[in-house]
């Protein structure tokens, strides 16, 4: 079994294309720029493993990392 | 105005403004593609164009050696004189140019403006609705982008026309003719100037008073010229590029009733849709000038060139995106640079979206039957912008 994914916006390299909020609106919110980061401390709660892996995988700019605990 | 020599040789001797280019570029980008990853062309005054995702990315994010002063390859270099911050911008300036945009143009932004512009698609849609054929560039997507950055401006959205013949003596006669392109930026910083006058004395509650009233690094108002330069990115980058992106997804649609059913059905799938037509079909291919010595993907990089930095070409690499030729309206892994890539990341994208997504909810909602008019023949506009300029199509199952 596997352990928690954790998510995390890297943002120096978010540019705000705002793909990750509308693909897992669960996981990231925008700042006041459009601008994403994760919300909370980044863990992805259960059944929305695959919406992380989507999002992480349609940022242009290769923004956003998952790790696993 | 001289009429250029035709290409026999793409891969030394380009021009993005060949009618062959402008008509189906694709199969000349995988010729260039398969060549070299970056290729040059003496025509321009000099120009590369980095052919592969990697390539664009690469410049997109080089600040150092490529500027962002000049963002059209044309005949010739006139000075600088008149900027458009943030696009013609480089760090240190451009962040905060930048930032000063960016909030009204965020997605939540752009959901309330979004009940307007579906409305302005049902106006248009109205007109022509008992028709049974039309031109759907000329009588549809044109009007959307206008419309709607007018109506974000807070400036007549009847002034519409007058915005379209700037825009394209700016991005297209411009190319070769330097003499429209410098009457067309003095007539629309003419016309800009009289609104931000007006409201010197009356303040109002639109983009152009946010402007006005927004505070730059230093903490001042930002001067006319800077409000004016903003401006006129807002018009000319907002509206030819959203109309372009629109008619193509129409196009692509008329041409392709499998997908046309498939979306009718699938709503579900607009989304991923309209990410795969920005890929396929994006319309913006932006420049740079050349700064410093450098170079890109094994090839040297000379100053006093320009770069045609070709998100369009960077989004059929198939070395990024697999059956890159193909349009694949559920593509699930999709990091197209349809809106750029790095800092200079489209102001835009969020409001170009949104309008896309409503101009073709609407208009399948109300046509849900419509192909190419095979008496007609569908004409792409020419270099920095690409898109149908004319779109004829049949409306409806019987015809």
């Amino acid at each position: 079994m596997a352990g928690k994914l954790k998510i995390h916006v890297d943002p120096d390299k978010c540019q705000g294309h705002s793909r990750c909020k509308s693909l897992a609106p669960e996981l990231f919110e925008l700042d006041e720029y459009g601008n994403a980061h994760e919300i909370g401390d980044g863990t992805v709660p259960d059944g929305l493993e695959d919406k992380a892996w989507l999002a992480k995988s349609n940022c242009p700019e290769l923004a956003i990392d998952i790790t696993e605990d | 105005m001289n009429k250029p020599i035709p290409v026999t040789d793409w891969i030394s001797d380009f021009d993005h403004t060949d009618p062959r280019w402008t008509e189906d570029p694709y199969p000349i980008w995988d010729e260039l593609r398969a060549e070299c990853p970056v290729v040059h062309t003496n025509r321009f005054l000099g120009v590369y164009m980095p052919t592969t995702y990697e390539a664009v990315k690469a410049i997109a994010y080089d600040t150092e050696h490529f500027s962002s002063r000049r963002i059209i390859v044309r005949n010739s270099r006139p000075p600088i004189t008149q900027t458009a911050p943030p696009i013609t911008s480089d760090p240190p300036e451009h962040k905060p140019a930048k930032q000063l945009l960016l909030p009204p143009f965020t997605p939540d932004a752009m959901k309330k403006l979004e009940p307007r512009v579906r409305a302005i698609c049902n106006e248009l849609i109205d007109q022509f609705i008992d028709e049974p054929s039309i031109d759907a560039a000329a009588r549809y997507t044109k009007h959307i982008p206008v419309r709607a950055i007018a109506h974000m401006l807070g400036i007549p959205e009847q002034d519409g026309d007058l915005f379209i013949k700037w825009i394209h003596e700016i991005l297209e006669l411009g190319i070769t003719d330097e003499e429209t392109l410098m009457r067309a930026i003095e007539e629309m910083s003419h016309y800009f100037m009289g609104h931000i006058q007006a409201r010197k004395s009356n303040p109002t509650d639109d983009l152009i008073s946010t402007l006005m009233r927004a505070r730059g690094p230093d903490g001042q108002p930002l001067s006319d010229m800077h409000v004016l330069g903003s401006l006129r990115l807002l018009l000319i980058a907002g509206i030819d590029t959203t109309w372009s992106g629109i008619g193509a997804s129409l196009w692509h649609l008329a041409k392709t009733p499998a997908d046309r059913d498939r979306l009718i059905a699938e709503p579900e799938l607009m989304p991923t849709a309209i990410e795969e037509f920005l890929r396929a079909y994006s319309p913006v291919t932006m420049a740079r000038e050349v700064i410093k010595e450098t170079t890109i993907s094994g090839c040297p990089i000379k100053p006093e060139n320009m770069v045609l930095l070709s998100f369009p070409a960077a989004n059929r690499d198939p070395a990024m995106f697999p059956d890159a030729d193909k349009v694949l309206i559920d593509r699930k892994e999709n990091r197209h640079a349809a809106f750029g890539l790095g800092i200079h990341r489209c102001v835009g994208s969020n409001l170009a979206r949104m309008e896309m997504t409503v101009a073709l909810e609407e208009w399948l909602k109300r046509i849900p039957d419509f192909r190419l008019d095979p008496a007609g023949k569908v004409t792409w506009s020419e270099g920095t912008v690409r898109g149908p300029r004319q779109l004829p199509l049949l409306l409806g199952a019987a015809r």
